[in-house]
């Protein structure tokens, strides 16, 4: 591998690891909040990509798209905690995991018979289609732009849970939800705010996405795996966590794709396996404080 | 104290012997049925009993030792992939298919069980799903060995000891090759979650901690029922591989994992006969109704989402609430 084809795929590997974060964020935050995995994370962010798909066709333009998406696919995302994952706080968290599972089945059925099993792509929108010329290697413009808009995502969700009142409430419905509760904090309000928060990240994802993956059926459990093997090496529930391993599972996805073609998927399990072995929390999980 | 022991315990045994008489009535139905009913229901049947293996033995972790797997389809595929490489590269005996796909079900469980119960509840869900999809991946492109997307034929096999040999022949043969296979998966099942090592795992399921502070040493027994359990979900792969005479890494996917974990629930996590009714109403569902309606999946999603919210316990939970309902006005 010479110098400039690594320099390219760490390039790839960092707007592959952003994507990804912005996908695990949402699953660890619903996680650290409910306890619930949500397995219909995947369909949320399949949903986003097609949703985002068609609004490009009926106006043109990917902005509007990248806009109009995630809260679309946030308000589906209220209705599944409000009518189905509501019912279920009483019982095991087992029992929503289930629920979200059976979700993510019937979105995907609805997405087969509205989008149909075609690969879609979408083009890249106008001022970033471009390349451009850094140290004489060609950088596409739209990649370097994913890179920067990950990163402002990741520093606005840490400010959100670290510097507001909302983020306060989180994390202390995080820790204690009772407790929480008991100093007058609306958890139910609170947990459906996080639900639709997490959905629209992975909608977000999706259309974000879109320009560089292709859109087809099958993309969401894809998505969804790597998003867990994320939040399994980071560790449950935190964002710090999600972030660095979005970052290792991107580039071990990369470059094992790059330099092991048959077994790239080897790589990622293997780093996977290695946390677990020596951290089954997780690299940055701790007992109490788990969030950000 | 000990008469009213005794009075509880004889309608007890007396039940069960009823139990037992009743239970072997399906199952001569079902060597019956292959004599009546046209090859597609035959295949139907064969399908729907492989399945049922599949189903009672994740039962066995998610209902009895309250493991939530969502990767026991790895164990499904393991056992079709091994049956592949088996009749290609070593034999075509089922005497010496059958121990070889085992064993290595077994040997790669232990492993995956080893790494996976370091963890519990939702962790553990998610390592089960990583480690099937890890092998899913592996089928798909390691395509030297496992013929990639393509997937793998299977043998039929023929069963010889010495000069006797027995070719498994048409699809009747197979079919009762199946049944026996189903009968004996049935009763070696039903006995071991009656043992006591069956009763250690539903404390484990009901108090681990408690389990724990009793002396039981309870991720021994986690492992325990976790290698039965890919046993038998090989065996029931290897069956389906060698009746579909192919193996394709569709056996690996998530999706498979949570078809088996719909059966249970559907049916009724705890109990045998829950999966087995599981099994084949998700099988008629997939196979009758997807030559009827594009939207099988849907239904199905749909009908289990209604299983989770309002019958959690599944077909035999509705049955028994119903029969309780009955009782209870006269007694």
């Amino acid at each position: 591998m010479t110098l400039d084809t690594f320099v390219i795929q760490l390039t790839n590997g960092l707007v592959f690891s952003l994507l990804l974060f912005l996908i695990a964020a949402g699953l660890s935050l619903i996680f650290g909040l409910m306890d619930v995995v949500n397995l219909s994370h995947g369909a949320f962010y399949l949903l986003g990509a097609y949703v985002g798909l068609s609004i490009t066709r009926w106006t043109g333009s990917f902005w509007l798209a990248l806009l109009f998406s995630p809260l679309l696919v946030a308000v589906i995302g209220l209705v599944v905690e409000r009518f189905l994952l509501r019912q279920l706080y009483r019982r095991g968290h087992l029992d929503q995991v289930l629920c979200t599972f059976g979700v993510g089945l019937i979105l995907a059925d609805v997405m087969r018979s509205v989008w149909g099993s075609y690969v879609e792509s979408v083009a890249i929108p106008a001022p970033l289609d471009g390349q451009i010329v850094i140290g004489g290697l060609p950088f596409p413009v739209y990649r370097l732009a994913v890179i920067v808009f990950g990163l402002l995502i990741a520093l606005g969700l840490w400010l959100l849970i670290e510097r507001t009142l909302v983020g306060a409430m989180i994390r202390a419905g995080v820790n204690d939800a009772q407790m929480a509760s008991a100093l007058g904090i609306n958890i139910p309000r609170l947990f459906a705010l996080v639900f639709a928060g997490g959905t629209a990240l992975a909608a977000l994802g999706g259309v974000a996405a879109s320009p560089i993956l292709n859109i087809y059926q099958g993309l969401d459990s894809e998505i969804l795996i790597l998003a867990l093997v994320v939040v399994v090496i980071g560790g449950l529930g935190t964002l710090q966590g999600a972030f660095w391993a979005s970052l290792i599972v991107g580039m071990a996805d990369v470059f094992g794709k790059a330099l092991l073609p048959e077994f790239s998927v080897f790589v990622t399990y293997a780093i996977m396996a290695g946390v677990l072995l020596v951290r089954p929390q997780g690299l940055f999980r701790r007992e109490q404080t788990r969030l950000a | 104290m000990t008469t009213e022991h005794a009075s509880s315990l004889r309608p007890a045994a007396v039940l069960a012997a009823q139990r037992g008489w009743w239970r072997l009535l399906p199952l001569v139905a079902l060597a019956l049925l292959p004599l009546v009913a046209p090859p597609f229901w035959r295949s139907l049947t064969l399908e729907v009993l492989a399945l049922a293996i599949f189903a009672m033995s994740l039962d066995v972790l998610i209902g009895y030792t309250g493991l939530v797997s969502f990767g026991h389809a790895a164990f499904l595929g393991f056992g079709a992939y091994a049956a592949a490489f088996t009749t290609e590269r070593v034999s075509e005996n089922l005497l010496v298919v059958l121990p070889i796909c085992l064993a290595s079900v077994a040997l790669y469980a232990v492993v995956v069980g080893f790494l996976a119960l370091r963890t519990s509840g939702i962790s553990f869900l998610m390592l089960t799903l990583a480690f099937s999809q890890m092998l899913f991946g592996l089928a798909i492109r390691w395509s030297r060995v496992t013929g990639g997307s393509d997937g793998l034929s299977v043998a039929r096999p023929h069963i010889g000891l010495g000069a006797w040999q027995v070719p498994l022949g048409p699809d009747l043969d197979l079919y009762y090759l199946v049944l026996a296979a189903f009968a004996a998966s049935w009763w070696l099942l039903s006995r071991l979650v009656a043992s006591p090592f069956g009763h250690t795992l539903r404390g484990i399921k009901e108090n681990a901690q408690r389990m724990q502070a009793l002396g039981y040493r309870t991720r021994r027994f986690e492992l325990a029922a976790f290698v039965v359990a890919a046993v038998f979900a090989g065996l029931a792969g290897m069956l389906l591989a060698m009746h579909n005479r192919y193996v394709s890494p569709d056996t690996f996917a998530w999706t498979t994992s949570g078809q088996g974990i719909i059966m249970v629930i559907v049916g009724g996590a705890g109990t045998l006969v829950g999966p087995i009714l599981g099994a084949l109403l998700v099988h008629l569902l997939e196979s009758v109704g997807s030559s009827a309606t594009e939207s099988w999946r849907l239904i199905m999603g749909v009908v289990f989402v209604l299983f989770v919210l309002f019958a959690p316990k599944g077909i035999i939970g509705i049955l028994r609430r119903l029969r309780r309902s009955k009782e209870s006005p006269r007694a």
